[in-house]
């Protein structure tokens, strides 16, 4: 089994990165520093952090200030908070304006476990597609996730990047180029493809392992960039995987990424199974368990690849 | 400028905001004619900014109740940042002049507005991010009195205080009414001076028509704190069918009215 590092980690380990080389680069939390990974950033340069308390509206609204008079601020919180309870500033004080804000949301999709379905935001993909000029990534791992941090600073505008509780494989190398805006294929095979987002990527990896043991050889597409969506690229990797497609995402059926890739792939001649949340809350439990329950693990990748085989 | 020449030019700037609703066929009158002896104030007499300020080296000035836009037109108008006849396009397709102030179309707008509350949030930001950089610039916020029943005030007035920014001032244009009426009627607000002492301003309460008052609170300057103006104001001040009645909120005088209004402000 491969190492396996928080994403939300990987923000935290990026931003300081990023913080050492730019002086602009300011962070904003909301009493989560130490779970969403910002302790050291607040830590070594404690005059550009500002912690908004347990206000994540005014975090983001104050983020929206510094990014107005020439900060670029990170601003990080669960993601059922941030974006789910900032919606509306999100939407009127940064991207109507095009304001450089960057949000990071943690814990998102199913990965809060225990917390239980407060705290598991499986809608934070659908409401920031809907905004126009917010750009989305999730990492698939810890090492992505940094890289991430700076790509996030070079994009002149709004960008969401939303980061997991749980440990999860390592499935790239730390010099493995991230290509904002383009998928990344981390697997090739001729029968199948299974684009994932986020850290499914790892449950996709495994599927994929699975299936070769029985003679499915299935590509994986890291879908890094929900937003501009590379649907050139996955519809690329579909029709040269048999034109067969399962897309696998943690977060609500509706408003997710299944929905924008099959709508981006309507009249191809591709064949669509759609692993995410049936339109439902989370609950108490552990990760594993919750995957299983709600039918977005290794198994149910397996079980909808040959549904469509 | 001297204060009879800060009373002409609200006057000026008062007729222009009356015509241009009139021509848009809405917008809103009344908050409008409220704010405009405080933004005359800061605009005229007390921010460092003119249309010539290289980006970053200018005072800040974030209209946050964002629907007195027309206020704000006639001032930036006024003041070159675009041509005075762009008045006339106010609502319309293609305009700059959005219903609600929008910095990406218009030169010289610090901040997009108009969801109430998010202004004083932004303008906490912008205070702040100019501390950490060591800035000596100044940020003015003007909100509405209804505008503070929105808690994403008072989430960024305490962070105002805990972060220190004497280099913010927040104005609160307050006419008493707001769209369904009376704010004391809708939300109250109860003792407004000593909620924002409680949250660590510095309060200075005045007539906010009074240019001589607002130009004195306008110096308050107490290290460490955060200040706020609460200023008295008349909504609809200036046009006698207007002052006092909440229904000139939001809605645009017909052209009758619109004689009227420019006949009782020329004799103001």
């Amino acid at each position: 089994m491969a190492d396996k590092k928080a994403t939300r980690q990987g923000y935290g380990a990026g931003l300081a990165e990023l913080a050492k080389k730019y002086d602009n680069v300011v962070a904003l939390d909301a009493d989560l520093c130490g779970s969403v990974g910002t302790k050291e950033f607040a830590k070594t340069y404690p005059e550009r952090h500002t912690n908004a308390g347990i206000a994540e509206a005014n975090m983001l609204g104050m983020a929206a200030g510094m990014a107005r008079v020439g900060l670029v601020p990170f601003a990080a919180s669960f993601a059922v908070f941030c974006p789910g309870r900032a919606f509306e500033i999100i939407r009127n004080a940064i991207c109507y304006s095009k304001v450089n804000v960057k949000l990071v949301g943690s814990h998102s999709g199913l990965t809060a476990g225990p917390d239980g379905g407060t705290h598991q935001a499986i809608e934070d993909i659908a409401i920031m597609r809907c905004l126009p000029n917010m750009t989305i990534f999730d990492p698939c791992d810890y090492n992505q996730a940094k890289q991430m941090v700076e790509a996030m600073y070079r994009i002149d505008g709004p960008v969401y990047m939303r980061t997991a509780r749980a440990a999860t494989p390592i499935l790239t190398a730390e010099d493995t180029p991230f290509e904002p805006g383009k998928v990344q294929i981390l697997r090739k095979g001729k029968d199948i493809a299974i684009a994932a987002i986020g850290v499914m990527n790892a449950w996709a990896v495994e599927a994929a392992e699975k299936l070769a043991e029985e003679g499915i050889q299935a590509t994986v597409v890291n879908i890094h960039t929900i937003k501009p969506l590379d649907i050139e690229g996955i519809r690329k990797a579909a029709l040269e995987s048999g034109g067969k497609l399962v897309v696998v995402e943690d977060c609500n059926i509706c408003g997710g990424v299944g929905e924008a890739i099959a709508c981006g792939l309507f009249g191809q001649p591709i064949k669509l199974a759609h692993v995410a949340i049936m339109d439902q809350f989370g609950q108490s439990g552990e990760m594993d368990q919750l995957f299983e329950l709600y039918g977005i693990d290794t198994a149910s990748i397996i079980a909808k690849a040959k549904s469509i085989l | 400028m001297t204060i009879a020449e800060l009373q002409e030019k609200a006057r000026k700037l008062r007729i222009d905001e009356v015509k241009m609703i009139t021509e848009a066929g809405s917008g809103h009158p009344g908050g409008s004619l409220s704010v405009t002896d405080i933004l005359v104030a800061l605009y005229y007499s007390k921010m460092d900014v003119s249309v010539d300020a290289e980006p970053g080296k200018h005072d800040i000035f974030v209209l946050s109740k964002g629907h007195a836009a027309p206020a704000l037109y006639a001032v930036l108008a006024d003041k070159g940042y675009f041509p005075q006849e762009d008045i006339y396009s106010l609502r319309k397709l293609g305009s700059h002049l959005q219903g609600h102030p929008d910095s990406a179309k218009l030169p010289g707008v610090d901040c997009s507005t108009g969801s109430l509350g998010q202004g004083t949030s932004v303008a906490v930001g912008m205070a702040r991010g100019l501390k950490i950089q060591g800035s000596p610039y100044h940020v003015y916020c003007v909100c509405g009195d209804g505008e503070l029943q929105e808690g994403l005030c008072w989430e960024a007035f305490m962070s105002a205080a805990q972060y220190k920014l004497d280099n913010l001032t927040v104005i609160v244009d307050r006419n008493g009414l707001q769209i369904d009426g009376r704010v004391d009627d809708v939300m109250s607000l109860g003792d407004l001076s000593a909620k924002f002492s409680a949250f660590g301003f510095a309060v200075d309460t005045i007539d906010g028509h009074d240019f001589t008052a607002i130009l004195a609170a306008l110096e308050t300057k107490v290290p460490g704190k955060p200040h706020c103006i609460i200023a008295n104001t008349t909504k609809g001040r200036g046009v006698s069918f207007m002052e006092n009645q909440a229904g000139w909120h939001g809605n645009a005088p017909n052209k009758e009215q619109c004689a009227q209004a420019v006949k009782d402000l020329e004799g103001m």
